[in-house]
């Protein structure tokens, strides 16, 4: 299987985990978008040299993986295919900041490494938050908690459609690839010639696609609106579920749960 | 490049937040009342299309490497500004919460760095004027390199601003902008040509179909464009502002490290008093006692800080690790639970 076709149905599995039936997956999405937001924000909100204190936030991504039923292996794999793009700007840190600031016994680190090792657990904390999102709500739904929050419909009506036609769009993209690939010597990739070509032809069959989509659509009755059959409700366990994190969330922001461990162990005066 | 969730604070983070989340509220009630129906569909399928061609790479003459459409520019050809701006937002989305490309709360970042640039500053002020009724071929393509690089220069500089002002990363502004505008230069020709290619090849495929979608008032939307350029650069001198007031160097650093309330408690009492009384005296300089006192306190002086911080990160890696253990702990008795749960 080819690198492209690994990819996309590696796309599609996350999706797949949404159908999922566990508790977690019964929330309202509202819920879980909001207390995803409100776990990054208080992830990101630390000092560049915070580590230690980063540490409890592991607690969020873990319970809900098992708790949800997400296969931690495959998330991981997913967040560490994240980090190098991330990572290219922090990895000057330990070269510009030389000042010592954490001493080990004999080891003493500067503060870049320190910001280095901090910018990488924020990598992999943000970024497993956001799979979770989508592996315990799926897209549509997301999308539709979105809407109740407010978001402006057409926006949200965009990224379903969006979402509904990369599946459609990106089978037929892998099946030109193919077709070129298996034409092609040494199966090369195209020049941005032949690439203009194979994308203006797939962007051909788009256009074409859409004005069909349209006509059906108009002659099923659709103004602009997406309409389910889900009632949106705020039940007992969605509240307990986003007041639970978020008093979790500022404990772990305001006191910094290591430290306080290591003192009780009586490493400080 | 992505703007990243790791190298933002969130007072940036939030700020471009807010600007995109109003720009996408303005131009998805100035595209509901204004467009027919048909825009709908076309704008998913569109972006749809660009998430699908992002999957093929195509060889970048001259180098090994390979580099992948961005899209922007063509969204908003396609589309007219305001649709393509909010049809690249939608993909920006999905690429944020499938692959963290860049991450949630950058997202904001991404969506402005990306799509305010290209989709509406770039296509309003140099590809629209410049294009007129009706271009040859060869000014199509060079208008489309001459608008990409401009937008992605813009765009690149943006994330050079935004990782600056959040302070996270060392690299200080001006290298990083020294690294990252060739780049993006490099980038913003390569998407002018592949971008001006599709055109032509689509005004040779389906003639009139770029005319037939373009925003029929281009105009129109240009001083809103204007105001949101100049407002991002007013928040931006605001925030860089605040920024600079921060204190520097290695205190502000051990503050935030370990948090302010935990250096200071974890200083021995001894500290604590030779702090204070250091502190009283420093209001009444040249008195006699201070010099002893000082002198006294003298090691406490220079060595407590590193002290406290050699002693803060033991207490923070056993703390750590104590941490850990202790969520280990709780996804085990979870595992168990679900065990027995599940049968």
């Amino acid at each position: 299987m080819s690198h492209l076709e690994a990819s996309y149905f590696d796309f599609g599995r996350l999706e797949s985990l949404s159908r999922g039936n566990t508790l977690l997956h019964r929330l309202d999405p509202r819920v879980k978008v909001l207390t995803t937001v409100s776990y990054v924000v208080a992830v990101v909100s630390f000092g560049p040299h915070a580590v230690a204190a980063l540490f409890p936030f592991l607690l969020y991504p873990i319970t809900l993986c098992i708790w949800g039923r997400l296969p931690l292996a495959y998330m991981l794999k997913r967040v560490l295919l994240v980090m190098p793009f991330a990572l290219m700007v922090g990895l000057f840190n330990p070269f510009l900041d030389r000042e010592p600031l954490l001493a080990l016994g004999p080891i003493v680190l500067s503060g870049g490494w320190v910001s280095f090792i901090s910018i990488c657990m924020r990598v992999f904390l943000a970024s497993i938050a956001a799979f979770i999102l989508i592996g315990l709500t799926g897209m549509p739904n997301v999308a539709l908690g979105l809407e109740r929050l407010k978001v402006p419909r057409l926006f949200v009506v965009q990224l379903l459609f969006v979402y509904r036609y990369i599946f459609v769009l990106t089978e037929e993209a892998v099946r030109m690839m193919r077709a070129y690939t298996l034409r092609s010597v040494h199966g090369r990739r195209p020049g941005v010639r032949v690439f203009s070509l194979l994308v203006g032809h797939l962007l051909l069959r788009t256009l074409e696609r859409a004005r069909r989509i349209y006509l059906a659509m108009s002659c099923r009755g659709f103004t602009g609106e997406v309409r389910t059959v889900r009632v949106f409700r705020l039940r007992l366990a969605d509240v307990l579920f986003l007041s639970g994190w978020l008093g979790l969330f500022s404990l772990f922001r305001y006191q910094n749960i290591p430290a306080l461990l290591g003192r009780f162990a009586g490493f400080a005066p | 490049m992505h703007m990243s969730d790791a190298l933002l604070s969130p007072k940036v983070g939030l700020t471009m937040w807010a600007l995109t989340a109003s720009s996408i509220g303005w131009a998805a009630r100035r595209l509901q009342t204004r467009t027919a129906m048909l825009n709908v569909p076309l704008m998913g399928v569109a972006g749809a299309f660009i998430f699908a061609a992002q999957m093929i790479n195509f060889s970048i003459p001259g180098t090994g490497s390979s580099g992948h459409l961005g899209g922007g520019m063509l969204l908003a050809i396609l589309l007219g500004p305001w649709a393509g701006y909010l049809t690249l937002a939608s993909v920006l989305t999905i690429q944020a919460l499938f692959f963290a490309d860049g991450g949630l709360l950058a997202l904001g970042c991404n969506i402005f760095n990306l799509g305010f640039f290209t989709c509406l500053l770039a296509y309003s002020f140099i590809y629209r004027p410049l294009i007129g009724t009706r271009p040859s071929s060869n000014r199509v393509f060079w208008i489309s390199i001459l608008a990409c690089t401009f937008g992605l220069q813009l765009g690149s500089l943006g994330v050079v601003f935004q990782t600056t002002l959040s302070g996270l990363a060392e690299l200080p502004a001006k290298p990083f902008a020294l690294l990252m505008q060739p780049v993006h230069l490099a980038i913003g020709l390569m998407e002018g040509a592949v971008t001006g290619l599709l055109i032509n090849f689509l005004r040779k495929a389906e003639p009139g179909l770029i005319v037939e979608n373009t925003d029929s008032h281009p105009l129109r939307g240009r001083g809103l464009i204007v105001a949101l350029f100049f407002g991002t650069l007013l928040v931006g001198g605001g925030l860089s502002l605040v920024a600079s007031e921060n204190p520097d160097g290695l205190e502000w650093a051990v503050e935030r490290t370990a948090g302010k309330e935990e250096i200071s408690s974890a200083m021995s009492p001894l500290h604590r008093i030779a702090g204070r009384i250091q502190e009283m005296f420093s209001f009444l300089p040249g008195y006699d006692f201070t010099k002893s006192e000082t002198e006294g306190g003298g090691d406490g002086e220079s060595a407590a800080p590193l002290e406290a911080t050699a002693e803060t990160s033991v207490a923070g890696i056993v703390g750590s690790l104590m941490t850990l253990t202790l969520i280990i702990g709780v996804a085990v008795v979870l595992r168990l639970i679900q065990k027995r749960v599940g049968g």
